[in-house]
């Protein structure tokens, strides 16, 4: 009974092997956010714990303009809904529509960009710069790794307009705009967290 | 004039070249002379073009391994000369005298000792474990990320370079390997050491996150088929845990050197005394990534011995489902066992409670495995050749440095013994007779699959000797110290009873240096009696796994055909089954093709952590849009693959089938 199973046993697949290019990038590209969350996680941590050492500074209810907050928060999300629509295009194989819509998506985020860069002008100018107190010092961090993140998206956009319109919606193609689909929203979620912790919470206390 | 030069160079200026130090100009001649005679005898016997386009270039996970090996083996050599000269400091400055070494050479010595031998020495060899065996036990022909692997490598050797740097340029950090702040903050360390420290850190660090992603991606998507998660290699297993542990704990590493690098460069107030900066933040960030650490660094070995003990016992690993799951436990419990290393911190009696718990409560998985150990080798026929000798070192000497590190658990035994020689005796014990112990067993375990011969037991058997041998000599006299209340970094002692000690742990790492030595002079003997050594099988020591069932060493390609799993022990099943090696019908094989992109990327992350280190803004830029321009320019190459015609693959294969039907 044991030999007649065993002789029927194959030890090797004659064809090739089912691991096409790019097979495991997705995943790749997966984790290799959630350990760039874990990064925001610490910032946020840092956040959490030195953010009401004031050392005699600013508070957050003096600095904060929440109404400047609001409209950047809207870029990003904007940006977040048009990218979603990139993807749609991409879904119908329409290669022009795709390039379209990313420029959007990169306008809203150029839009955040800046508005941050403002913001963060202002908030130098009238002392309450990054060395001012701890609280300060982690609120830069924090949101200046995000902005870094978003510049480093607008960058990778840019390029992928390149390839798109070199290469039009090949497979590489396709798989590159679902990662950069990934980070972008990724970058759309922690922003919520940002706006959320920091800045309502922050005024709030 | 002044402003050019300073723009040209930022701070640095010859002052910064330490020739007013005997000891270092001496270092330098050596370096020097080795150095340029080893890229002469490169380029007398023309071998630039071969290692270029065979080795540095490569993106076959077992040369990138090979080359992780090496750079181990070589940092190694640079880790333990500071080991050897911290012990004979502190043997000699007694009774007045200061010893030879200066206060801020010591300091930086102890530090660069601790950076080296964990970042450099352990992590490379480790990586490099995983990066040639991990694949090859799984069935699979490469890693998910070939270049990836390759870019990560050069990462790992960037930092390194910025580090040896330091030797020569301008100093290290004098703030011991965990640079905690206040003390390497800008006001307490306005030089550079600490900058080197952080840049060789971070740009090592990413290349070792990269290579978490990337191995785990293997793990989960390129197993052979048949190979479920319960039938996968013991050591696979810990690969796989080890990964996720690197992948869940280097960003805080990065985090927490980026707000220091903050600090220092921006003047912020993370963790400075003043403006409300805590440096206890830093403190528990640090060791939110620092303990994790050690277990990416002993899991792995576990995973080796786990296989060696099998395979010199002659029998399945004993509780293989018990083992998986303590290794996953160990994982999990990582995690939660930061705080013990600053009991003293003063979080209160609860906080350390519960700490102090977690850590005990670690090694009941800990010990499940040695028993699961000792249960293989009970009836088996056992093997007593290297790696299994290494194995028993390490199952006796684990123990003992398992057993003090529950002591040090205890947190009122905490308050007394923390930041002394017992501490330092405790890690060394289970770092080197578990770690390097590993990477000795795993080296003479598997180098006749890498290199097609044997390692020389002779010279291996004295190497083993002297390094166990020694590591006894030179560390229990550490424990017996540390009881009597001698801290750790000092350079020099008032007591002059304690002297006979430090002599007898000088001892003990003069034993290891002939250990190291023999080891040496192993490679050595086995390369020129490599004809004698030869093994042809592929299988030297009858091997329980895939890797054993493919040549030594194995084609670019590792398996004409992907092999099919149906047991644990793939190969042992499918000796036992009288498995006939496919002779014909070969298929052209897809691959990978090598490019340079990850050495010029390492290379401009040299300048990069260079010209940060010394403020030379210009070349940092340009450094910084260097590696953002070539990093682009490799996406627009989509046309990364090559085929191996199926005639190169019958030829490889025709040819193992002739080596076999020789030994035969
Ligand atoms: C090979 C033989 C070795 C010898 C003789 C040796 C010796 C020493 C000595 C004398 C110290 C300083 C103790 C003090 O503070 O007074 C030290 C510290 C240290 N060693 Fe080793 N060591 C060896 C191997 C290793 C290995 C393999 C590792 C890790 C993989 C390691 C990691 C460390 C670390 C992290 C420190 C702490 C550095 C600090 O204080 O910041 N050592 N070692
Ligand atoms: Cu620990």
């Amino acid at each position: 009974m044991h030999g007649t199973e065993t002789d029927r046993r194959v030890f090797h697949v004659a064809e090739g092997p089912d691991h096409p290019p790019g097979h495991s990038t997705l995943l790749g590209f997966w984790i290799y956010l959630m350990s760039d969350s874990l990064i925001f996680a610490m910032l946020f941590a840092t956040f959490g714990v030195l953010g009401a050492n004031y050392a005699a500074g600013p508070t957050p209810a003096d600095v904060f303009e929440l109404p400047l907050v609001a409209v950047n928060t809207a870029m990003l999300l904007f940006s977040s809904i048009t990218y979603g629509f990139a993807i749609l295009a991409m879904q119908d194989d329409d290669n022009q529509r795709t390039q379209k819509w990313l420029m959007v998506t990169a306008a809203f985020g150029a839009a955040f960009v800046c508005i941050e860069l403002y913001e963060f002008g202002s908030l130098i100018a009238e002392g309450a710069g990054p060395q001012r107190s701890a609280f300060l010092s982690s609120f830069f961090a924090l949101v200046g790794t995000h902005g870094l993140h978003v510049t480093s998206g607008l960058v990778w956009i840019a390029v992928m307009v390149v390839q798109l319109r070199k290469h039009g919606l090949i497979e590489a193609n396709r798989r590159r705009l679902l990662c950069l689909s990934m980070f972008w929203h990724f970058l759309d979620v922690v922003w919520i967290g940002v706006f959320t912790f920091v800045y309502l919470l922050g005024v709030m206390r | 004039m002044d402003a050019l030069t300073h723009f040209l160079f930022g701070k640095l200026t010859w002052s910064a070249i330490p020739y007013h130090e005997p000891i270092l100009v001496v270092t330098f001649i050596v370096v020097a002379l080795i150095g340029s005679s080893v890229l002469f005898a490169i380029t007398r016997y023309r071998l630039w073009g071969y290692l270029w386009s065979e080795w540095f270039t490569s993106v076959d996970h077992k040369k990138i391994g090979i080359m992780y090996m090496v750079l181990g083996v070589i940092m190694l050599l640079r880790g333990f000369a500071d080991a050897i000269m911290m012990r004979l400091q502190q043997a000699i400055a007694f009774n007045g005298s200061d010893g030879y070494l200066p206060s801020h050479h010591y300091d930086q010595i102890f530090t660069a000792h601790g950076v080296i031998m964990i970042f450099f020495v352990a992590m490379p060899m480790v990586t490099g474990m995983m990066n040639y065996i991990m694949p090859l036990q799984i069935g699979a022909r490469d890693v998910s990320f070939p270049f990836l692997n390759n870019f990560s490598f050069w990462m790992t050797v960037s930092g390194a370079v910025i580090i040896m740097m330091s030797l020569f340029i301008g100093e290290f950090a004098k703030t011991g390997w965990l640079a905690y702040p206040p003390l390497s903050g800008i006001a307490y360390s306005p030089d550079v050491g600490v900058d080197y420290y952080i840049w060789g850190l971070q740009i090592a660090g990413i290349g070792t996150l990269l290579s978490g992603v990337n191995l785990i991606c293997t793990i989960v998507k390129m197993r052979a088929p048949g190979m479920t998660l319960m039938r996968m290699p013991i050591f696979t297993w810990t690969a796989l845990c080890t990964n996720i542990l690197i992948v869940a704990a280097f960003p805080v590493l990065t985090a927490v050197l980026a707000l220091l690098m903050l600090d220092r460069y921006v003047g912020m107030n993370f963790f400075t005394n003043d403006f409300g900066g805590n440096s206890m933040m830093y403190v528990n960030l640090i060791w939110i990534w620092g303990h994790p650490e050690v277990y990416i660094l002993i899991l792995p070995v576990f995973g080796i011995f786990s296989e060696v003990t099998s395979t010199f016992s002659g029998k399945r690993l004993f509780g293989y489902t018990s083992m998986v799951y303590a290794t996953v436990v160990i994982t999990i419990l990582s995690y939660l066992v930061w705080l013990h290393h600053f009991f003293t911190m003063g979080s209160g009696a609860s906080v350390n409670s519960f700490f102090g718990i977690t850590t005990m409560v670690i090694s009941i998985p800990t010990g499940a495995k040695i028993f699961n150990w000792l249960f293989t080798m009970y009836r088996g026929r056992i093997r007593f050749d290297l790696p299994m000798m290494w194995t028993v070192a390490f199952m006796i000497t684990f123990v003992i440095g398992g057993m003090t590190g529950v002591l040090l658990a205890v947190p009122p035994v905490d308050f007394v013994l923390h930041n002394s020689l017992f501490l330092i005796a405790h890690f060394h014990n289970v770092i080197i007779g578990g770690v390097l112990f590993g990477l000795f067993a795993g080296m003479n375990f598997w180098f006749p699959k890498a290199f097609g011969f044997r390692l020389d037991p002779f010279w291996g058997k004295i190497s083993f000797w002297f390094w166990v041998g020694g590591f006894y000599v030179a560390f229990m006299p550490l424990y017996v110290l540390g009881l009597m209340g001698v801290t750790r970094r000092l350079r020099v002692f008032d007591d002059p009873s304690l002297q006979v000690w430090f002599v007898i742990a000088a001892c003990g790492a003069a034993m290891i240096a002939v250990g190291i030595g023999a080891f040496l002079m192993q490679l050595f003997v086995s390369i020129r009696n490599r004809e004698a050594l030869r093994d042809t099988t592929g299988d030297p020591w009858d091997g329980r796994t895939l890797e054993w069932s493919t040549s030594s060493p194995p084609p670019a390609y590792n398996f004409a055909f992907t092999p099919v799993v149906h047991d644990l022990d793939a190969w042992t099943d499918m000796k036992r089954h009288g498995y006939v090696r496919p002779e014909d019908g070969f298929i052209p094989i897809h691959m990978p093709k090598n490019t340079g992109t990850g050495v010029y990327l390492a290379g401009l992350s040299v300048a990069l952590g260079f010209a940060m280190v010394w403020h030379i803004w210009w070349l940092a830029i340009v450094a910084f849009v260097g590696m953002i321009g070539v990093t682009i320019w490799h996406t627009f190459n989509y046309n990364r693959d090559y085929s191996i015609p199926a005639g190169e693959v019958s030829a490889s294969e025709n040819e193992r089938t002739r080596l076999l039907g020789a030994g035969a």
